[in-house]
């Protein structure tokens, strides 16, 4: 799966890592938005059933939590990506 | 009017359960009662620790003789109740705690606990996540953990398999004692047993009350929260001198932990954690391990227990009552002991006697007497 | 008098507003930045889209919603990005910018709002799998589309709703699957016509996306959703029992919506089941007024009835806190906000007869489905738990259940699963959805990080 922007794509670009690779996303974006419009997935199961890439985008469903680092375990959906922002899937 | 059962069960905690099953297995006719479903209040919503470190040295044969029953569980109640044997380790954060470790080495010996005193450079190597401020610990190797919500009912549907009658919806409200028989009533239906075992927990100092011999009990809401599942690190269920934090982690990854009480009203029943522990324990907990730091918490919770003032349940016959046999007031750790407690309650019904040495626990160790 | 309103969506902007005319400073908590709710959240700093672009029919609304909220963020004490993770009497439990804290009340409205309501699909974990509501805010807020090629399968207005604004902005929409037949909604016009406008927007939807050559199934059953590590193809079956494989990368799935009423819960108000609703909902009279003294609820999280009742209901809800505060009441206007919402629960019900929540298909969920994505639970396991051979002996309501199998006990506590679980449950033990209760609620209602911070 891949985000496609359809609408307030003029935004200054914003860099932070995934995984430890450099990546790049808009001002403005949550993380869910940054982490899946350059990657597949969010996060993976802990219980062997796969990968996820959030759910509900309303901070209820719980099912986008990331390491940022200096943050902790963060919701992707309800957090606004800032530059430099270090995020771990894993 | 003679009897309808051998021995009438009063409440479906662990040690209720637990003593249906050994009595079952054994012939006796045996009725259970229940106000809500087995193992709602403590037994069914504690720390789930399986743990004999520390333990008071009175409750220690007791504990060892659980132990084996919980070795046990799958022959006698078809599920392990998730128990893991991942060693119990019981921290110290300074000298003074670190002392108090050393001195129940001794303990440990007389009761053949095996446990291990480890100091504080070792500490550090077996288990390099823990935090700064612990000095040293000691590890009990057999204890562990298991999930309290399968193991009452577990007991109950295995006592059930074995012929008891198990009531659940069914709050004991009358009984009445005629000096050779209990007799219970629900609505229309009547039970009659020549015995009666008060394990109502907390409730259990009203049955004692009723037939009394009042004990000060109180009740208790140990304050506990549960975090999302991170990986798997923390191998043993942990504990410190001074009991202010208790932490453990599962396999599923959950990290499982707690530190005083939260707020309750017995009547109802009714119970809630509190924010001010929740934070105390979030802050005690990072302590121990500080990289649970920005870790979510994603439940907290609470039950009933009952709390005694020496911190020792009651257990054993009544001076007041002949046939009534009290195991109640656990006081916040009888989890553990739930499944050996049956066991002896069945030896004391069946066979008059037990080798485990009950003086300890004696209901008239407290003054209040029936002047309650 | 402190009151302390929860939520800053129509309901409680509204809310607000009327405290505020009244001559009160109440404390104003959401969890975002801005107010507006999800029906009519922000989009990014500095857009280009204008609130027609990005609210519809509903930009007026919108655009009124948000200029309130500018004015009343200095007239109230306004709390932005703040969670409320528990309540007890008089007290808040707030989580803010990573500091845990506590705001003191005398009266609290709760409008906590609504997310979608789920019925598992096999596949539904899949990365590329949204709500409704999720793709919605996914394009509006953030100006993406969840996908390239996008399936949306569901029941209900948002259904048709969110294919619209997907096909406006430009994206592929594969397929619109309701699971209400036409016939359904067709008996139910009747009593939708008690809202006219409302009523004729939906046809202008369906109409719209017919023209635009959406491929349409009305009265069909999702099958799965197939894909080895993300979204690649739905199966779909229709009426006549034919079955279809369309390809796609992405998935919006919604069934109606359901209750935010977990803070309600913690604060000790009863819940009654509401047929209509088919989901239990916190009790409370037309003026929002509850059980528990202090208590008021308002907007979709009191049970569900839309924007425009979330704006009569935070708006009657704040003079009801006022009255029983001992205020002075503007019975004029309290008459006529009571004559609104007298005319809301009619067309409500009207509407959910029209799109009613597919039950069976929930209470059907094949055996190997995971029905909650939290902690990876399947239909199976639920059905298992429900048995009186069950090693723990049967589980007779949602919190045994919860108990035996972790259904509900995750990341989410159960918003997610709880509907369909408790259909499975209820199936399994072939008894009432009524009787297999309703999943307790326990701090905090949302997942809190552990901090070293001393307790302020």
């Amino acid at each position: 799966m891949r985000l496609v922007r359809r609408a307030d794509a003029e935004r200054a670009r914003i860099p932070f890592t995934l995984d430890g690779a450099a990546a790049e996303a808009l001002a403005g974006d949550t993380l869910l938005t940054a982490i899946l419009a350059t990657a597949d997935h969010l996060r993976t199961s802990e219980f062997g059933d796969g990968r996820r890439a959030g759910f509900c985008w309303m901070g209820a469903c719980q099912d986008c939590l990331v390491w940022v680092e200096g943050l902790g375990r963060v919701r992707a959906c309800t957090t606004q990506l800032e530059p430099g922002m270090a995020v771990r899937r894993a | 009017m003679s009897a309808t059962h051998d021995v009438l069960i009063l409440g479906g905690g662990g040690a209720g359960c637990s003593a249906a099953l050994h009595l079952a297995l054994r012939g006796a006719r045996v009725a259970l009662f229940e106000r809500g479903l087995v193992g709602s209040q403590a037994s069914g919503v504690n720390y789930g620790g399986v743990r004999q470190n520390g333990r008071h040295p009175a409750e220690l044969p007791i504990a060892r003789r659980s132990r084996e029953i919980w070795a046990r569980l799958p022959e006698l109640i078809g599920t392990d109740a998730e128990f893991e044997v991942t060693g119990h380790l019981k921290l110290a954060r300074s000298a003074a705690e670190e002392a108090e470790l050393a001195d129940y080495m001794a303990v440990a010996r007389e009761y053949d606990l095996p446990l291990e005193l480890i100091g504080s450079n070792s500490i550090h190597a077996r288990w390099p996540w823990l935090g700064p401020r612990v000095v040293a610990g000691a590890f009990a190797p057999e204890d562990g953990a298991a999930n309290p919500r399968l193991l009452a009912p577990a007991f109950a549907r295995a006592a059930r398999a074995a012929g008891a009658e198990i009531n659940e919806h069914a709050p004991v409200s009358e009984i009445a004692h005629d000096g050779a028989l209990f007799t219970l009533t629900i609505g229309d239906r009547t039970w009659r047993a020549p015995v009666a075992l008060n394990c109502m927990g907390y409730w259990g100092g009203e049955i004692a009350a009723r037939f009394g011999e009042a004990v000060p009990v109180a009740p208790l809401a140990p304050n506990m929260l549960v975090s999302e599942p991170i990986p798997y690190f923390i191998e043993p269920n942990m504990g410190v001198v001074g009991g202010d934090v208790y932490l453990r982690q599962i396999r599923r990854g959950n990290v499982i932990f707690g530190s005083g009480r939260g707020t309750s009203d017995p009547a109802v029943p009714w119970s809630r954690p509190l924010p001010e522990p929740t934070l105390t324990a979030m802050a005690r907990a990072i302590e121990l391990v500080p990289r649970l730091a920005g870790v979510q918490v994603i439940r907290s919770w609470t039950g009933i227990d009952g709390d005694m003032p020496d911190g020792l349940p009651v257990i054993g016959p009544s001076r007041t009552t002949p046939g009534l046999i009290h195991a109640f007031g656990f006081s916040g750790h009888g989890f553990m002991l739930g499944p050996g407690i049956g066991a002896i309650l069945a030896e004391l019904v069946l066979d008059g006697r037990t080798d485990v040495p009950l003086h300890p626990f004696r209901i008239d160790r407290f003054a209040l007497g029936s002047a309650a | 008098m402190k009151v302390a309103v929860i939520g800053a969506g129509p309901a409680g902007t509204r809310a607000v507003e009327v405290l505020v005319r009244a001559g009160h400073r109440p404390v104003w908590i959401d969890e975002a930045a801005a107010n507006g709710g999800r029906i009519h959240q922000r989009p990014v700093a500095g857009t280009t889209r204008s609130h027609r672009d990005l609210y519809g029919t509903e930009a007026a609304k919108a655009e009124a919603i948000h200029a309130l909220g500018e004015r009343l963020r200095a007239a109230s004490d306004w709390r932005p990005g703040t969670l409320v993770w528990n309540i007890r009497p008089g007290v808040l439990d707030t989580l803010c910018a990573g500091r845990h804290g506590t705001i003191g009340f005398d009266r609290a409205i709760l409008c906590t709002g609504a997310m979608d309501r789920i019925v598992p699909v096999p596949g539904w974990t899949l990365p590329g799998v949204f709500t409704l509501g999720g793709a919605q805010i996914a394009l509006k807020a953030q100006g993406v589309a969840i996908g390239a090629r996008v399936a949306f399968i569901g029941t209900g207005p948002l259904l048709w709703l969110v294919a619209t604004q997907y096909v406006k902005a430009g994206a592929e929409v594969a397929l619109v699957l309701d699971t209400t037949p036409f016939t359904t909604k067709a008996r139910a016009a009747a009593g939708l016509l008690r809202d006219p406008a409302t009523f004729a927007r939906g046809l202008a939807l369906v109409a719209r996306l017919r023209m635009a050559g959406v491929r349409v199934i009305e009265g069909g059953v999702p099958v799965a959703i197939e894909g080895a590590d993300a979204v690649g193809s739905v199966r779909v079956r229709d009426r006549a029992g034919r079955e279809h494989h369309i390809a796609c990368d992405a998935v919006g799935l919604g069934f109606g919506l359901k209750p935010e009423s977990q803070l309600a819960d913690l604060a000790g108000v009863p819940f009654v089941f509401d047929a209509t609703q088919r989901n239990w909902v916190p009790q409370h009279d037309r003026a929002g007024r509850t059980a528990v003294p202090g208590i008021c609820l308002a907007g979709d999280g009191a049970g569900i009835a839309g924007a425009d009742a979330a704006e009569l209901a935070g708006a009657r809800a704040a003079w009801a806190a006022i009255e029983d505060g001992g205020g002075a009441v503007d019975r004029g206007e309290v008459a006529r906000l009571d004559r609104a919402l007298a005319r809301i629960p009619p067309f409500r019900a009207a509407l959910e007869r029209a799109f009613p929540y597919p039950a069976t298909l929930a209470a059907r969920t094949p055996d190997a489905t995971i029905v909650c994505r939290c902690e990876a639970i399947t239909a199976e396991e639920l059905r298992a738990a429900a048995r009186a051979t069950h090693v723990t002996g049967g589980a007779p309501e949602v919190n045994r259940a919860k108990a035996f199998t972790r259904v509900g006990m995750g990341r989410c506590q159960g918003r997610v699963c709880g509907p369909p679980a408790a259909e499975i449950l209820a199936d399994a033990l072939g008894c009432d959805i009524a009787a297999v209760g309703r999943l307790r609620g326990q701090p905090p209602v949302k997942p809190i990080p552990i901090l070293a911070q001393a307790v302020e």
